[in-house]
């Protein structure tokens, strides 16, 4: 059995730093693996071992945040700044090895940036560089200078690209696992609940519930068996922030559930993770078995008296089961087919107990609200929602990534400071909140992203896919696009879902083919009307959003692609 | 009881043996059908019986199961499973394009395989791999920024 005192003894050690190692981090989530990022892992270690350097020490961490920039590696010798070096090859790492590593001298023409992403602010407070470091080749952009990074706030994501996922020592010496130990040992429930209810945290997964709240209602209800879930059935497509959290940072995720857990009194959790996400699953299947030897899931954690643990449950691919009390029935082994609320989960849920559900990110967030406190947490974002949100950012724009922004960032400086057009292109509108949001054009572009601005417009929050298309993408398209996909994901349980989506479908088929009428687009709006009104659970009843919006903001590319001929005079 | 012509008795066998770990409990059906695919290649109607049979679940969930989620297929696939991913960064970076160019150069749509029981084309949900996009996936393997011109090089690798 393992105690506070040890876990506090095995930080300490791992805090230790050894000054005299130089260090190389390899990115390797799952988009850096796919563009080579492994054979640069082994490359680098061949060289190590041919030339017999010592004192190297090769970190695997998870991504890093800049996509599209991707394979990416960190360099770090000792008492110098940090070079990122962007777009690597076997013949990029090489000279790499050669040039910077044996002879240290940065490779100026691959680099990204000077300096490392967690330094930022020490960094802009030391002007430029860190304490007891020496400034790299100025022709480096120093990383605190590059929009792309100080325009965010990273604070879930505080660890990308610095830890070693697998590794329970490496989220140890940043701090993990402290805000678990305070909620165990100096808070009761009420505290721990009262506590997140004062951060104002609201459900990252798009909906913007109040997480204290939702932990208030399950801790009111009586009964021995509870259960705190996690979604990471991230199904939106274009939407991929949950699995990079979970890939660089899986203990931020388990730590969130055990504070979850104590405050609600649930002795088990599950994690449903899609099975799309191989690499996720691996990093967090070791995750726990850490946690476990280390006593911080199991039975009696840390000698707390406080009984949990977490078991994975693999989805098998159903969009729908991204709705609660789908995804319940789907860890039943059923079809995941939605019920109607209430009565609402907190009171019934799996196995017809009280159960918590919150997303992957809001979870993350939990550990730190409670060690820093809910004070610190409100420092950043909007007075109703509070703290940061994660966007994944692609389409038309140069730096493809997950960003982590305070809540009320304007849309434009995600997209124009962060994002940046491919140079060519021309901007059209960004969709947020995939096939349940809606777009942005250009002429509100301002609109800060919060739960309720969003939404003014058409658009929302969502969980936080953000996809900025360019001229010459038809919005007729792009509603077609995503009525398909809810078409194809229904689960096909209510009539308005199965049939509405399928007969939209037709339609907008019929008019991105020439084929339409000025009939078809108000039966297309009379369609979403009712189909908004009447189905049974949120996939099919946001599933209009995409239409309702492009035909708010493009109305006129509907109507060019239509004729009269039906209707003459209409 | 189902019998399985379909496959070796050792299949039968380890299959038995994870309807003893998985079906059993609670919660079970869905780890159970995805370990038996992955042993089975894939779940035609008597492996669905011989779960129903074993389990005590009834042929009527199992079936409804296996038909609601996307992992799961009733038919043998090909060598190789090609997958285009069909998420919006994807879709927005030209996988439609992709999509044409592999059904016309294979004679298949999206979900069939071809004759020679070479491959087998599906849509994927999205991987998230959007920094990638548009991204094609063989067997395990991830490809991103994939054009048409790549198509031959990257589908002769298999065979």
């Amino acid at each position: 059995m393992k105690t506070v005192e040890e876990i506090n003894l095995l930080r300490e050690k791992a805090k230790q730093e050894n000054h005299e190692l130089t260090k190389v981090y390899i990115h390797m989530g799952t988009c850096g693996i796919a563009s080579g990022a492994m054979n640069l892992l082994t490359s680098l270690k061949e060289m190590i071992k041919e030339q017999k350097l010592k004192n190297i020490n090769v970190i695997t961490t998870g991504c890093a945040g800049i996509c599209s920039e991707e394979p990416l590696i960190t360099v770090k010798l000792p008492d110098k700044e940090a070079v990122i070096y962007k777009k690597m090859d076997i013949a990029k790492m090489k000279q790499v090895f050669e040039q910077h590593l044996m002879g240290n001298e940065a490779v100026v023409d691959y680099a990204l940036a000077r300096g490392m992403e967690y330094q930022l602010a020490e960094r802009i407070k030391n002007k430029g560089v860190m304490p007891g470091e020496t400034a790299e080749n100025t022709k480096i952009p120093a990383i605190e200078t590059l929009a792309f990074f100080n325009q965010q706030e990273v604070r879930v994501m505080r660890n990308r690209g610095l830890i070693d996922p697998g590794k329970i020592n490496d989220y140890l010496s940043r701090g993990g696992y402290e805000g678990a130990i305070k909620a165990l040992f100096n808070m009761d429930d009420k505290k721990i609940i009262d506590e997140v209810l004062n951060s104002g945290l609201r459900g990252r997964g798009g909906a913007g519930f109040p997480i204290g709240l939702k932990w208030k209602f399950a801790a009111a209800e009586t009964g021995d068996i509870k259960y705190i879930l996690c979604n990471a059935d991230e199904g939106d497509p274009g939407a991929y922030m949950d699995r990079n959290v979970m890939e660089s940072d899986p203990h931020s995720l388990i730590e969130g559930m055990i504070i979850g857990a104590k405050a609600i009194g649930s002795n088990q959790g599950y994690i449903y993770c899609r099975a799309e996400y191989p690499l996720a699953i691996e990093t967090l299947t070791k995750a726990i078995k850490q946690a476990r030897s280390l006593n911080l899931l199991g039975a009696n954690i840390l000698d707390s008296g406080f009984d949990f643990d977490i078991e994975i449950y693999e989805g098998a691919g159903a969009f729908v089961c991204g709705e609660e009390t789908a995804l319940m029935r789907s860890i039943e082994g059923r079809r995941g087919n939605p019920r109607p609320k209430p009565p609402f989960p907190v009171k019934a849920g799996l196995w017809e107990q009280p159960t918590v559900l919150n997303n992957v990110e809001t979870f993350a967030n939990i550990a730190q609200i409670i060690d820093k406190g809910s004070d610190w947490y409100k420092e950043v974002g909007t007075e109703k929602s509070p703290g940061t949100k994660i966007f994944s950012i692609t389409g038309d724009i140069e730096n493809v990534g997950c960003v982590e922004v305070p809540i009320g960032t304007s849309v434009d400086t995600i997209v124009n400071k962060i994002g940046l057009m491919q140079v060519g292109k021309t901007f059209k509108s960004v969709q947020l909140g995939g096939p349940s949001g809606g777009c942005i054009p250009q002429q509100h572009m301002d609109v800060a992203v919060d739960y309720e601005s969003l939404q003014e417009y058409g658009a929302i929050m969502g969980s936080g896919g953000l996809i900025v298309m360019s001229e010459g993408k038809s919005a007729v398209d792009i509603a077609k696009f995503f009525i398909e996909f809810c078409k194809d994901e229904a689960c096909g349980k209510c009539i308005p879902g199965r049939e509405g989506t399928k007969q939209m479908l037709h339609i907008l088929n019929k008019i991105s083919s020439g084929q339409g009428t000025h009939k078809d687009i108000q039966t297309l709006e009379a369609l979403c009307e009712m189909v908004q009104k009447t189905a049974l659970c949120a996939l099919c009843k946001t599933s209009v959003n995409p239409v309702k919006s492009t035909l708010r903001y493009f109305r006129d590319e509907y109507e060019s692609a239509v004729s009269d001929v039906e209707m003459g005079g209409f | 009881m189902s019998m399985l012509m379909e496959f070796s008795e050792e299949q039968v066998e380890r299959l038995d043996d994870l309807i003893e770990t998985y079906g059993m409990k609670d919660g079970g059906l869905i780890p159970l059908l995805e370990k038996a695919q992955n042993l089975l290649g894939y779940l035609p109607e008597s492996a669905q019986q011989r779960i129903a049979d074993k389990t005590d679940i009834s042929p009527n969930r199992v079936h409804g199961v296996v038909t609601f989620y996307s992992f799961f297929t009733m038919e043998a696939r090909a060598r190789h499973r090609v997958q285009l991913c069909m998420g919006t960064a994807c879709y927005v970076k030209g996988a439609d394009k992709i999509e044409a160019k592999l059904e016309a150069d294979y004679q298949v749509k999206m979900g069939e395989s071809t004759e020679d029981g070479r491959f087998t084309f599906e849509k994927a949900r999205c991987v998230g791999a959007c920094g990638l996009a548009p991204v094609m996936i063989i067997d395990d393997k991830v490809y991103g920024k994939v054009t048409i011109d790549d198509l031959d090089d990257i589908l002769n690798q298999y065979e």
